[in-house]
């Protein structure tokens, strides 16, 4: 099966369909006229200049232009993680608890299923390698992000409990232990759902893609079958390292509570 | 009596690299075994903070002892299992009382008022009082052997207080216990037999035989 091309026109179309939804919103004040405008420029310039990206990268597939591509992703998923937070640590330790945990998460489990499970020859061939780890590090990004979040919002809401139990001889890990477990549950909800949800409620975007370009709907659910599992790997490893670097930055070598190093 | 169970202070304040914290005066006192110390003085003069830091909750500088032993000595939890601090408004984690108050006796429940069934009660059920009470037993099971208490009658009636003020003294008279009290009670003072330490001055002052007394 051939994939029907789209042309400039077309995508206009659609363009013009946000532009109205945009005016809509602007005329009933809602406030995200502008916001809906800027994204959707962003899309579009973002996603046109990853395409060119791809298409020099897969016609010179080199492994360090497949790393420098992957760092990038990595650097700006880590500072998507540190700008969802409502209170994120203050300094280097606010962007890096988040980049880290998706960098030790994400990639592991990437390179993992390059090498053992899907296995191009070679290893990074881009067509595979880029678009595995931008599925499973944005579903990452998501987990990550939340589980920091409700880690430190709660840190700062539930002060006073924590310091209660500190105040009674409680080490640190007990101390938070409940809201440490809260946020990886937060931060594994997405996933769990989308799992859930898959092939019921929602076809899922690389399985539609797949299928779009033509190819047999088994393979493409075989694929993202894969994927999923993958991505509950990576979000659930990257919600516990998040965990377990921030819970225990929020306290001193004392076992004291520090709030001071959040920004409040 | 069997051991001692001092306190000693030695220019404790907050250090200068905590732009977090106001300033603590610099505090240096002994509070000796079986002692009350007060410590009183206006809102926002530092009593909290006070005693936050010999509890070891905040950072401090300066040198605090337990039985003549470095508080460096002992880990952070170590501690603060020994040198107890109550907060003027306690926290409490789970939703019934006996999560907090497995080890408590029969005695000592009934002490402050409470029996055996108090323990199944929804903590959200207290009164403020109620909770202030459970939550001073909830630090004597751990069997500290300091107490720092944030104006633990605050919110006490007078049957109350004055089950608290004897459960303390039991803990100063039969255990040997230092206690340091936050306070604006002045009679509650004399009665306690103890002495002032006043914030933000960092000065102390014996017992006060009366009102005058405890003003000079």
């Amino acid at each position: 099966m051939q994939i029907i091309p789209l042309s400039a026109f077309d995508l206009s179309v659609a363009a013009a369909l946000v532009v109205a939804l945009a005016a809509t919103s602007h005329l009933m004040r809602l406030g995200v006229g502008a916001q809906l405008l800027v994204a959707g420029v962003r899309t579009a310039v973002q996603l046109l200049l990853i395409g060119f990206v791809l298409k020099s990268l897969f016609a010179h597939a080199h492994l360090g232009w497949v790393a420098l591509i992957a760092i990038v992703m990595l650097a700006v998923a880590g500072r998507e993680v540190k700008a969802r937070q409502r209170n994120p640590f203050i300094g280097l330790w606010g962007y890096g608890i988040g980049a880290s945990a998706m960098f030790v998460s994400g990639f592991s489990v990437t390179v993992f299923a390059l090498a053992a499970i899907v296995a191009p020859e070679p290893w990074y061939m881009p067509q595979y390698a880029i678009p595995l780890l931008g599925m499973i590090l944005g579903n990452t990004m998501t987990s990550v992000a939340l589980t920091a979040d409700h880690l430190t919002e709660s840190a700062s809401k539930r002060w006073n409990v924590i310091e209660a139990r500190l105040a009674l001889g409680d080490g640190w890990r007990t101390a938070i232990e409940e809201i440490r477990r809260d946020s990886i549950r937060v931060g594994l909800v997405p996933t769990i759902n989308a799992m859930a949800a898959a092939g019921l409620v929602s076809l899922p975007g690389m399985m539609t893609g797949q299928i779009l370009a033509g190819s047999p709907p088994l393979e493409a659910v075989k694929y993202q079958i894969l994927i999923m599992f993958l991505i509950s790997v990576g979000s659930g490893i990257g919600a516990a390292i998040a965990v377990a670097v921030g819970s225990r930055r929020l306290f001193d070598e004392r076992e004291r509570l520090r709030l001071d190093r959040l920004r409040r | 009596m069997s051991r001692l169970r001092t306190v000693n202070l030695r220019n404790l304040t907050h250090p200068a690299d905590a732009r977090h914290l106001p300033r603590l005066p610099p505090v240096s006192i002994n509070v000796d075994d079986g002692e009350c110390l007060c410590i009183a003085g206006a809102s926002g003069s530092g009593k909290t903070l006070f005693l936050r830091a010999v509890a070891d909750l905040d950072p401090s500088s300066g040198n605090v002892y337990l039985d003549d032993v470095e508080r460096c000595r002992f880990t952070g939890p170590a501690w603060r299992r020994r040198v107890a601090y109550l907060a003027a408004e306690p926290a409490w984690w789970a939703p019934n009382v006996r999560a907090h108050l497995s080890d408590v006796s029969s005695e000592q429940l009934a002490a402050l008022g409470f029996t055996q069934a108090t323990l199944d009660r929804p903590v959200d059920r207290l009164s403020t009082g109620e909770r202030q009470r459970l939550a001073l037993l909830r630090l004597l099971a751990r069997q500290p052997q300091a107490l720092l208490l944030d104006e633990p009658t605050a919110a006490l009636d007078r049957d109350a207080v004055t089950a608290v003020e004897r459960l303390v003294h039991g803990c100063l008279t039969v255990h040997g216990m230092a206690v340091l009290w936050v306070t604006h009670d002045r009679a509650q003072i004399r009665r306690l037999g103890a002495r002032v330490l006043h914030l933000p001055e960092a000065t102390v002052t014996p017992t006060p035989q009366s009102d005058a007394d405890y003003s000079s």
